[in-house]
This record gives C-alpha cells, sequence and structure tokens, in this order.
C-alpha cells in the first residue's frame, strides 16, 4: 500500500496557508488546486504572466490566448491580473511567491534537486524550473518514491542539478521528508504514506534520513 | 515615416539577411508572430542565431524555419515540444544554449534596457553557471547572465496603431514586451489596427518607440498545445 497520486496532491495540499502566492508545476502539483482547503484563499501564479488562475474552461470556451505554464487551456477569476513573463519570473525570482509544489527526477539528502535532464536522451531544457528552485520562499516536491525500481532520494544526485539546496520538503507516495537547505545535510522522514512501514521506506531510500516520525506524532 | 506596412513580407523588406540574429515573442504557440515567421520562410534566409522561449512545434511557429533549415542556432529554454528540433540537434545541424526561462526573460529585458549583464540565482551550481563569473552578495551566490539584443525582433500583438503603439492579450503577452524593446529593429503584427487616439494612453504596454514597423494581420490562425476542459454541470441535470 502507498499513497494514490490524489493523495499525494491531498498531502502537499497540507502545505498551503490562508493568503499564500503559490506557483503549482505540471502533473500531479497541478491537481493540489483541487484540494484547497474550503475558506483558504490562495492565488496561483503562473510564471508565463498571469496572478489569479481559474480553473480549465468549459467545452467550447478554450482561449488559445489563455493558457499556464503547462501550455494548458485556463480560465481568469475576477481579481486575475496579466504581466509579461519577465515580470512573472520577477515576482519568483524577487521572493513574491510563498510556495512551489513541482515534480522531480531525484532529490539528494541535502536539498539538491535534478528534474531537467538526462544526458543523451532528454534536451528538452529546463524552462523555468531552476528560478522556481532558486527564488521561491519554499519549495516542495512531490514525486513518486522510485523509477523503475531505483530510488529517487539519494545521498547525490546523479543527474544534473536544477539547483542547489532548494529543496524543503519531499511527498512521495510512500511518505513525507522535511530537508535542511541551510548547515549539515540532513533529511528527516516525517510521515509514512497509509500502510507503508519503516523498514520499506528505508529500503527504498538510498540517502541516509532520520527517523522523526514520532516527533511529527507528538 | 510611416511605420505601417500592408503586409508581412514587405514588413520584412530589406531586413533579413542570413547569418543575422532574430528574436520572437511567444509561449508555446501562444502570443507568437506567426506571420512574421511565414514570412522569414519565403525570404529563404539561412543560418539564423534564433532568440525565442520555445521552438514552435513541428510545422507550426518557429518550427516552420527549423524544418526549412534556416535555423543555425536556438537560444530557448524549453524545447520539448519539437521532434525536428532533437533530430537536427543530435545530428549536429543545430546548436543550442539553454537559458532558464526567468532568465532569459531577464536577459532579452536587459539587452533592451542598455544593461550588458546582471546577476541571478538562478543556476548557480548547475551546467548553466559553467563558465560564468560566480560572485557573492550579501552571503549568497549569484552568475552572471548577459543581456540580450537582436537584429530583427519580432512580436506579436492584440491591437496597435500607427505610431507603434501595442497592446496585448492575456496571456498572449508573455515575452512580447521584453521582445519589443530588444530589436535593432522591431516588428510588430498586431490583429486589431486602431486609428491614433483610439487606444488609451494608459493602457499601452509597448511605447511606440520600439516598435520600427507594424502590419495588420486580422484574424490569426491560433492553435491550443494543450486543450484542457471541465464538463458543464447542468444546471436541474437529474
Amino acid at each position: 500500500m502507498a499513497w494514490t497520486r490524489e493523495q499525494m496532491a491531498q498531502r502537499a495540499a497540507r502545505e498551503l496557508r490562508d493568503g499564500f502566492y503559490v506557483n503549482l508545476g505540471i502533473g500531479i502539483p497541478t491537481m493540489v488546486a483541487n484540494y484547497i482547503p474550503g475558506g483558504m484563499s490562495v492565488c496561483l501564479q503562473s510564471e508565463n504572466g498571469m496572478l489569479g488562475v481559474g480553473p480549465f474552461p468549459y467545452e467550447g470556451e478554450e482561449d488559445a490566448d489563455l493558457i499556464n505554464a503547462g501550455k494548458q487551456t485556463i480560465t481568469a477569476l475576477p481579481m486575475t491580473s496579466f504581466f509579461s513573463s519577465a515580470d512573472g519570473f520577477g515576482m519568483i525570482r524577487g521572493g513574491h511567491i510563498d510556495l512551489t509544489i513541482l515534480g522531480s527526477m531525484q532529490v539528494a539528502r541535502n536539498g539538491d534537486l535534478a528534474n531537467w535532464t538526462i544526458p543523451g536522451k532528454m534536451i528538452k531544457g529546463m524552462g523555468g524550473a531552476m528560478d522556481l528552485v532558486a527564488g521561491v520562499k519554499r519549495v516542495v516536491v512531490v514525486m513518486e518514491h522510485e523509477a523503475k525500481g531505483e530510488p529517487k532520494l539519494l545521498e547525490q544526485c546523479t543527474l544534473p542539478l536544477t539547483g542547489q539546496r532548494v529543496a524543503d520538503m519531499v511527498i512521495t507516495d510512500l511518505g513525507v521528508f522535511t530537508v535542511a537547505r541551510k548547515g549539515e545535510a540532513k533529511l528527516t522522514l516525517i510521515a509514512l504514506a497509509d500502510g507503508v512501514t519503516l523498514d520499506e521506506i528505508t529500503a527504498k531510500t538510498a540517502a541516509k534520513f532520520e527517523n522523526g516520525l514520532d516527533r511529527a506524532a507528538a | 515615416m510611416s511605420k505601417v506596412y500592408s503586409g508581412a513580407s514587405l514588413a520584412l523588406a530589406e531586413l533579413m539577411r542570413d547569418d543575422m540574429t532574430i528574436m520572437a515573442g511567444g509561449f508555446g504557440l501562444c502570443g507568437i508572430p506567426s506571420a512574421l515567421i511565414g514570412a522569414i520562410k519565403l525570404t529563404g534566409v539561412t543560418g539564423l542565431t534564433v532568440i525565442s522561449n520555445n521552438c514552435g512545434v513541428d510545422g507550426i511557429g518557429l518550427g516552420v524555419l527549423l524544418e526549412a533549415g534556416q535555423i543555425r542556432k536556438m537560444i530557448s529554454s524549453y524545447v520539448g515540444e519539437n521532434k525536428l528540433f532533437a533530430e537536427q540537434y543530435l545530428s549536429g545541424k543545430l546548436e543550442v544554449e539553454f537559458s532558464p526561462q526567468g532568465t532569459l526573460a531577464e536577459r532579452i529585458r536587459a539587452g533592451g534596457a542598455g544593461i550588458p549583464a546582471f546577476f541571478t540565482k538562478t543556476g548557480v551550481g548547475t551546467i548553466v553557471a559553467e563558465g560564468k563569473e560566480v560572485r557573492e552578495f550579501d552571503g549568497e551566490s549569484y552568475v552572471m547572465e548577459r543581456g540580450l539584443t537582436a537584429d530583427v525582433a519580432l512580436v506579436h500583438a492584440w491591437k496597435g496603431d500607427a505610431e507603434g503603439n501595442l497592446i496585448y492579450r492575456k496571456t498572449a503577452r508573455n515575452f512580447n514586451p521584453v521582445v519589443a524593446t530588444a530589436g535593432k529593429v522591431t516588428v510588430a503584427e498586431v490583429e486589431h489596427m486602431a486609428e491614433i487616439g483610439e487606444l488609451e494612453s494608459d493602457q499601452i504596454h509597448t511605447p511606440g518607440i520600439f516598435v520600427s514597423r507594424i502590419v495588420h494581420v486580422p484574424n490569426p490562425v491560433k492553435h491550443i498545445e494543450q486543450v484542457r476542459t471541465r464538463k458543464r454541470e447542468l444546471a436541474g441535470a437529474n
């Protein structure tokens, strides 16, 4: 047993706070928008040039001039503003965005993150990923714990980095870890997914981590 | 001297030559100067260095120039939607310089504003910083990035006037306002050509000084890369 994609998105939604400006990545992170707690006001930013991202449009109401950073059709809200991509990234680089939730291929014990290229295989480019991890105040990674049976939480990333010591938290289908971005490298397990044991997550994690389950429960 | 041209090819007349650097606004297929890109294809110029966040898709946008073998080098942040791109890159026909999206936008903004270089924390400790100066400010490391300009910059706007004032629509604004500032010559295609005085002075996104030539391209075909919709909840159903 482990968490489903929906459950991972739900767990990530617990990192939202009232009044937050948030940037969501593609995939599971996008689903976090479905779990914003009632009564909480969260403003979603899309770095191509929009604050206040609304839901997908109704069929037949798609607007080619209205897309998110994943190039998906979306809608505007009454509070929406549009701006240039330079301003969109000014918000990110300038530390005005409170939280970003994004996927990753690898995360190291010290918070190094690699999610943009596999040398020789994937040459798509980094898009806005490097700007987001370098500039947003808090970086939460949501990813599968393993890729084809290989651990993704490592002592050191083997893929080219997207950012150095940038991850604050890692949510996988097996559990939740916090990461120290400053000082000594420190990865701490704070929650296990339903039906997952400490032995199982230890076996599937290639990075050393501390057990913070008792502290988290207390 | 009128800035208004009656067609995309006329708007590019005597501007294009082999091995020049061009820049194009747009994000994905949103807000791209399609008509002007089509006109570049017709000129047959080759060896182009193209600065643009993306490279279109096969057969659309800058993909058209890629297909025609007119591009020698791309400076982009993301080219994942283009199969031909991967082919040409792997065969060595095409050179690529990846710049993080925010860094790319800022490099263009800086270029247009006369700033030759700036420091950013984006990319520190990654291959993006390799060979570049890294300097510490207030205890944090930043990498030096260079401003970008182009011989010709192409933008797409929603509305414009004969003065070259431009207004963009929704997220089709994206890179267009900064690209408009960074060309030695900037050519704008607009969906609606307004009379002078018709555009609200307070609402103009790109002041006409940045635009040398403008062409009216009514009812352009706009493509969507990722159509996502939700089901309409029918009132009173069941």
